[in-house]
């Protein structure tokens, strides 16, 4: 029998028993899927972690007061107040004759606030950050301008709004922000009234970073945030902008000197500072997402291999019900090789149709998981690797061979006379 | 040369070192053009010698010629292609596929072979069982007779030199089984060999030749002298 011929009627056989035949592949169109929505999805959320570090520019430096091991959580998130790190330092680390390569150098704090205009009052974030920091890390204006150096040092009342907090607080009355009088007062402080600010600016929408919505924010001038807001004398952030990669690290050293001079520290184990680099930090995560992946994808994979042996075991019941036929299929001259395809086949089709509806299936999940992951404000990429596809459908079809192999056997060595009568 | 010989044939079944002989002692001929009955009661190896003679099983010893050839040396896929070009099977039962139509259980046969035009050749071995208007029907459609004559039909797709009947009014009314039984004698005429495998006297009669077996021996070869024949039905007609 041609091969033409042999794949005709498994189709048609399949066909017959369609119920049957979609319950015996559910196993593996679910592994294919799994195999393919991991896949993608953990290159989605790569791309989401390269794409903020593209954002942010990977040049970054950023300082935080307490010593902390290299790759473990900052000291804050322990509830430590460390208050070692001023603006002076930041002023100090501007010094091109000490730190030559860093290109720009901000400090900030950072806290929670309620601003008012008339009757509309919001919840947000305050950043209070010098006249550096739009360089440091890329932001653009929509309307306006960010604080100059006067407005910036001198404890100017001004204020500039990041988009979402200007929609919020002007959206409905329609009116231009700008030069508009806002009241800030701290969410810490349970006082009265608040400190009036006029409105410079509207930072150009960012989206998010991190999880955090980066224009839920209203940016004001560092003393006035650190002092009048918060009521501290330290800042809790200092990044520096390197002006190219390859400075990184002398950056870091130079960085390093300076606060230790400045800090009078002569051992690094009783450094009060940690410097990170934002690209390293960047590289670890993503380390973590693709192990994690790779895990995830090794848990699908194993689900291919149950479906297989869904596969062996539905095939073992059809040569049993089917044992009469291939008595009548030898009787009437079909030869062992014959039978043993027409089951292998029959094996082979199904895992192939079921690798092939998981691999449409999982194309369509990860293509709506990213539209979703897009409309929650994330920079999502819809990546469907060509390697999963393969991956996941070889593997499909190697299982269902592997596992048909055995009832194909078993099929063709019937002996027809004992086959036909077969009740 | 005669279309079947077989010498001394014998047959054993080997269950846990217990031998027991179905076959003991077998010789006759068959010629191009018989219409042979095999006879005999329950046990005593008519179908063990009908499974030997269309290649479904091989003796244990003796001599099997097969259109003058000896069959001793054939491969297992010979034995295959022989079963499929030369001979042709009507069982008791039927043993038609099940949610498969009329047509595609007659062109079964041709799917292992090497034939072209299988649906005109299906067509005509239908047309020739009177079931031409039943093509497209699905075996659970049509009667028991109904099912017996695609059977037939199935037998003759490849044009073999015989076609074996095993019981083949077993599972069918005296009506339909007498539609069968005109059937094959119809395709005798034609010029096919048949050998029907029956205890049934009656049936038995309508062959041109008995082979009475008993206990794995021949024990009368004769010729039938008042031969029944069987009457077409109007069934048929239709």
């Amino acid at each position: 029998m041609n091969l033409l011929r042999t794949i005709r009627l498994v189709i048609r056989t399949l066909l017959a028993r369609k119920g049957r035949s979609f319950l015996t592949i559910l196993g593996i169109v679910i592994g294919v899927a799994g195999v393919i929505i991991i896949m993608a999805l953990g290159a989605g959320a790569q791309s989401l972690v390269l794409g903020q570090v593209t954002k942010l520019g990977s040049n970054l430096l950023s300082i935080q007061p307490g010593k902390s091991n290299e790759k473990g959580p900052p000291a804050q998130l322990f509830g430590i107040v460390v208050t070692t790190l001023t603006n002076d330092d930041a002023r100090a680390l501007r010094d091109a004759g000490q730190v030559p390569h860093a290109m720009a150098v901000n400090a900030l704090v950072r806290g929670g606030a309620t601003v008012t205009w008339r009757n509309q009052t919001i919840d947000t974030t305050f950043v209070g950050t010098d006249y550096h920091y739009p360089e440091v890390i890329n932001l653009s204006l929509q309307t306006g301008q960010f604080f100059d150096q006067q407005q910036g040092e001198g404890n100017a009342n001004v204020a500039v709004l990041g988009s979402t907090v200007a929609r919020e607080l002007f959206g409905n009355s329609g009116m231009n922000p700008i030069g508009q009088i806002v009241k800030i007062q701290s969410a810490s402080d349970g006082g009265i009234g608040g400190v009036p600010l006029r409105v410079i600016g509207v930072i150009a929408p960012r989206g998010s970073l991190f999880f955090q919505d980066q224009d839920d924010q209203i940016y004001v001038p560092l003393t006035l945030g650190a002092e009048q807001l918060l009521g501290i004398h330290y800042v809790q952030t200092i990044n520096v902008k390197v002006d190219s990669a390859p400075f990184i690290s002398s950056t870091i050293a130079d960085v390093t000197r300076v606060l230790n001079e400045r800090h009078r520290i002569q051992r690094p184990e009783d450094e009060d500072f940690t410097v990170r680099n934002i690209a390293d930090a960047v590289s670890i995560l993503s380390t973590i997402t693709s192990a994690l992946s790779l895990f995830l994808t090794a848990m699908a994979a194993i689900s291919l291999i149950v479906g297989g042996i869904g596969i062996l075991n539905i095939m073992l019941v059809t040569v049993a019900e089917r044992t009469r036929e291939i008595g009548l299929r030898k009787a009437v001259g079909a030869t062992n090789a014959a039978v043993r395809n027409q089951f292998l086949f029959e094996a082979g089709i199904l895992t192939s149709l079921g690798g092939m509806i998981g691999i449409l299936i999982g194309i369509l999940v990860s293509f709506f998981a990213s539209i979703l992951m897009r409309a929650l404000g994330y920079d999502w990429a819809f990546v469907i690797s060509g390697w999963s596809v393969v991956l996941a459908f070889g593997v499909s079809v190697f299982t269902g061979l592997t596992f048909g192999v055995y009832p194909a056997v078993k099929a063709s060595k019937l002996n027809p006379i004992e086959a036909l009568r077969y009740e | 040369m005669a279309l079947i010989e077989v010498e001394n044939l014998k047959k054993d079944y080997l269950n846990e070192d217990v031998v027991t002989p179905v076959l003991r002692d077998v010789t006759f001929s068959i010629d191009h053009g018989e219409f042979v009955a095999i006879m005999g009661p329950s046990g005593s190896g008519k179908s063990t010698l009908m499974h030997i003679l269309s290649f479904l099983d091989r003796p244990t010893a003796g001599i099997y010629r097969f259109e003058g050839k000896d069959t001793k040396e054939f491969s297992d896929d010979f034995l295959a292609k022989l079963r499929n070009e030369r001979v042709g099977f009507v069982f008791q039962s039927f043993n038609l596929l099940a949610r498969t139509s009329v047509l595609d259980n007659v062109k079964l046969p041709l799917l292992y072979g090497k034939k072209k035009d299988q649906d005109a050749i299906a067509r005509r071995a239908l047309e020739s069982v009177g079931l031409s208007h039943r093509l497209g029907f699905f075996t659970n459609q049509i009667s028991g007779g109904e099912k017996q004559r695609v059977a037939i039909a199935r037998a003759l797709v490849c044009d073999p030199a015989v076609i074996f009947a095993d019981e083949p009014t077993g599972n069918l009314d005296s009506k339909s089984g007498n539609t069968v039984m005109h059937i094959l004698q119809q395709l005798n005429d034609a010029g096919h060999t048949i050998i029907l495998v029956t205890h049934e006297t009656d049936t038995a009669r309508h062959a041109k030749r008995i082979l009475r077996i008993k206990d794995g021996r021949v024990i009368a070869d004769e010729q039938v002298v008042q031969r029944t024949l069987a009457h077409p039905e109007r069934e048929l007609e239709k």
